[in-house]
């Protein structure tokens, strides 16, 4: 399995750690509602098709990446630094 | 109070040669991390006025023998050799790594054979070629390789980790020279 970094380039799933779903980008405000905290620290979907997830680059650069994976074919489809991925929700909201 | 010694990271450990490739100890002086506060064109005019070379991109080195500025991971840049210009602390963050990390060179012209048993990446010279630099591993240790010559390698490791990247060089050394 190969990782596109986009500061490295193409390079072996071993330099790479996995964190979980990208959800965790998505912080809900310290007032938010209960519910709202339960579900991002608890609640993750499981699906059978394309998810995004945090890796870090840790044998490598050392940047946060949002991967696109296909949890069935294990086909990567696009990598993004996790710092633009945030910035790019700052500006949206 | 106690004299304490001042030893090198691979000090009776080095150098080694196996084969036609040759590995030993580099001791390039003071190193620095830099890590641009803002615009890193900003660091990089300093850095040119300070050093005379300009800051890399990712992947690649400036600079040349006793002051080279190597790509050290995304934002970060490690200026080697010289002690940094005060001026630079305007612009970056300023961090000395001097006893941080072991740095060895690795010659010959076996040595791209060598790499290729411990390093997940293409060294050979048409893809990795001189100032290119690379953070990856080394075996399952993080390491910095820098491409010095057409057959010299740079090699740095965390300095605590200077004993098992001797060993592991050596094996990998031992194995290519034994199918020469």
């Amino acid at each position: 399995m190969r990782i596109e970094c986009p500061m490295c380039g193409s390079r072996d799933r071993r330099e790479f750690y996995y964190q979980g779903a990208a959800v965790m980008l998505a912080r809900p405000d310290p007032q938010a509602h209960e519910a709202d905290w339960e579900a991002y620290l608890h609640l993750r979907e499981n699906p059978a098709g394309p998810t995004r997830e945090l890796w870090q680059h840790d044998g490598g650069c050392g940047a946060w990446l949002v991967v696109t994976r296909d949890t069935v074919s294990h086909q990567i489809s696009d990598t993004q630094l996790a710092a633009d991925v945030k910035r790019a929700m700052g500006k949206a909201s | 109070m106690v004299e304490l010694k001042q030893t090198s990271p691979c000090a009776g450990l080095l150098p080694v040669t196996l084969g036609d490739v040759t590995m030993s100890e580099l001791t390039p002086g003071q190193m620095t991390c830099l890590t641009a506060f803002g615009d890193p064109a900003d660091l990089s005019a300093a850095l040119e006025r300070a050093h005379g070379m300009a800051l890399p991109g990712p992947n690649r080195s400036s600079g040349k023998q006793g002051a080279r500025c190597i790509w050290f991971g995304r934002g970060d840049v490690l200026l080697i050799g010289p002690a940094p210009d005060a001026a630079l602390g305007a612009h970056a963050a300023v961090v000395d790594l001097s006893d941080a990390w072991a740095t060895v060179s690795l010659k010959g012209a076996g040595a791209v054979d060598v790499l290729a048993r411990l390093v997940p990446l293409d060294l050979r010279e048409g893809h990795f070629k001189r100032g290119h630099t690379a953070r990856s591993q080394v075996m399952h240790m993080q390491a910095s390789v820098t491409r010095l010559a057409s057959d010299e390698f740079m090699i740095m490791v965390f300095r605590s980790m200077a004993g098992t990247l001797v060993h592991d060089m050596k094996q990998a050394m031992a194995a290519v020279a034994s199918r020469r």
